[in-house]
């Protein structure tokens, strides 16, 4: 984790495991406090990132036209 | 009602009654006599307890098909010369696999029975199906066994369903009623996931290149996590393109995990068994691509939340100790307690001492006064005191002490008691 990734440009599953991970490295609590707060931070914004996705989730549906994928416009 | 010779000639009790030339009965002939109710009645337990007219199939054209808001269905099977009733009660009727229409050639398993009330006799059918569908269903249990025995069925080829599934693949008709029931499930269960749909024939000739194309497609050119393969409810004939060996393989083959759901509930096919995981419906199918629902992962989301802001403030707890711990030690090793301590050990020494010093004093004052008078009692001015006196010449300091020593001239000191004085030898 040289150079993460800015929180907005994560999706669901990416924000979510780092979330993840940023809670275990809390638990060992083995790192300098400084260090600490500032995965921390970080920890709330994947945490707010994640809760927006969430919220503005919307099923995206392409569809396959030969071998290229196109928007798909559901038949009423 | 028709009469039926080879049914009664079955019968050990002649039924047929013996009628004079002039159709009048003997007058005390020995017939057996029924009420219309007894006779009806005994003619249904005949037919009922007669074996080869239970469990039987019928071939026939269909005909005056009905199926009243009883749920029950109605329809007569024709032949060229002759017609047979039919009735199948609603449990049975549930599991129509196609939509009967008159006309249609078909074949129906029941018993023959006989309704008293219209006298009407008329075959209970528990199974319709299109004629052929029989043929079809053997043909289905030879190519399982051959793919069977080919290990396609191997449960240990299932692969896994991702538990968050960030492409989903559709393999169905782009107009059926399967894809709308399988979108609204997706949307409803877990829209962050992207779908992309491959649109093939379900039915027919074409079906089974077109399902096997739109399989290898979607996997080449859209990298599914998860495939779902799907077509609503039919007729087996209407779902037999799911049991096309081509697809079959396709779906073994494929490098994403597949879903079938085909037809109904109580629906099979061969895809089925190759498949990841059958679900009996596409309804079901979209429910079982998406394990974990929107709502499961804001609750998830939620607790992981608690658990980073438990961790941390666990964090600063954790420090707060070890500091109060460090401090406690510091404490202990600390150069001013040591300086303290260093201290009151000086003030001891020093009290120690000057107790020391205090008696030493004493009793040097003490053996200073002994010696002070001892000194007193041998020194010669002591005898001073007495009347005597000590006397000195000056020019060299010496006691004259013996006459000799004092000769004419000679300056004297004489000290007594309360000072000297001078004096001169004289010349005698």
């Amino acid at each position: 984790m040289a150079e993460p990734k800015p929180v907005d440009k994560l999706n669901y599953e990416e924000a979510f495991s780092e979330l993840e991970a940023i809670v275990a490295s809390l638990e060992s609590g083995d790192q300098p406090l400084e260090k600490a707060t500032a995965v921390f931070t970080r920890g709330q914004a994947l945490v707010k990132r994640c809760a927006e996705l969430l919220e503005k989730a919307e099923l995206k549906v392409r569809q396959l036209t030969g071998e290229e994928v196109k928007d798909f416009e559901a038949p009423e | 009602m028709k009469y039926m010779p080879s049914v009664i000639s079955t019968v050990d009790i002649p039924l047929q009654c013996e009628y004079s030339v002039t159709m009048q009965p003997a007058l005390f002939d020995a017939s057996p006599r029924y009420t219309v109710t007894d006779l009806t009645r005994r003619l249904r337990l005949l037919l009922e307890s007669t074996a080869d007219l239970q469990g039987v199939w019928v071939e026939g054209e269909l005909s005056n098909f009905s199926r009243p808001s009883s749920g029950h269905v109605y329809f007569t099977l024709k032949d060229s010369s002759a017609q047979l009733r039919c009735v199948m009660w609603r449990n049975d009727a549930a599991r129509l696999k196609f939509t009967p229409a008159d006309g249609m050639l078909v074949e129906a398993h029941g018993g023959i029975s006989l309704y008293e009330a219209s006298g009407q006799y008329q075959l209970y059918a528990d199974l319709l199906r299109p004629l052929g569908e029989g043929a079809l269903f053997a043909e289905f249990l030879r190519l399982k066994a051959l793919l069977e025995a080919e290990g396609l069925f191997d449960p240990r080829r299932k692969r896994p369903i991702p538990e968050l599934p960030r492409r989903i693949g559709i393999v169905t008709s782009p107009t059926g009623a399967a894809l709308r029931d399988m979108l609204n499930t997706l949307r409803r269960r877990y829209p962050l996931a992207e779908v992309i749909l491959a649109p093939t024939p379900v039915q027919g000739e074409e079906a089974p290149p077109a399902i096997v194309a739109a399989l290898r497609t979607l996997s080449l050119s859209a990298a599914p996590d998860v495939i779902l393969l799907a077509r609503g409810g039919g007729s087996m004939e209407d779902l037999w393109a799911f049991n096309d060996e081509r697809v079959v393989r396709a779906v073994a083959e494929s490098t994403a995990p597949v879903i079938t759901g085909v037809g109904h509930e109580t629906d099979f096919t061969l895809v089925d068994f190759a498949a990841d995981l059958r679900a009996p419906t596409p309804t079901a199918a979209a429910e079982l691509a998406t394990p974990l629902t929107l709502a499961d992962l804001q609750s998830g989301l939620m607790q992981m939340e608690q658990s980073l802001v438990g961790e941390m403030q666990a964090g600063f707890q954790r420090r707060r100790e070890t500091l109060g711990w460090l401090e406690a030690r510091l404490r202990l090793v600390s150069p001013r307690r040591r300086l303290q301590s260093e201290r009151q050990r000086l003030d001891d020494i020093t009290r120690r001492l000057n107790a020391t010093q205090a008696h030493g004093l004493a009793l040097a004052a003490a053996r200073l006064n002994g010696l002070e008078s001892r000194l007193l009692a041998l020194s010669p001015l002591a005898v001073l005191q007495r009347g005597y006196a000590v006397v000195t010449r000056k020019a060299d300091d010496r006691i004259v002490s013996e006459v000799s020593l004092a000769r004419p001239g000679d300056d004297l000191s004489v000290r007594v008691r309360d000072g000297e004085f001078g004096a001169r030898v004289s010349g005698e």
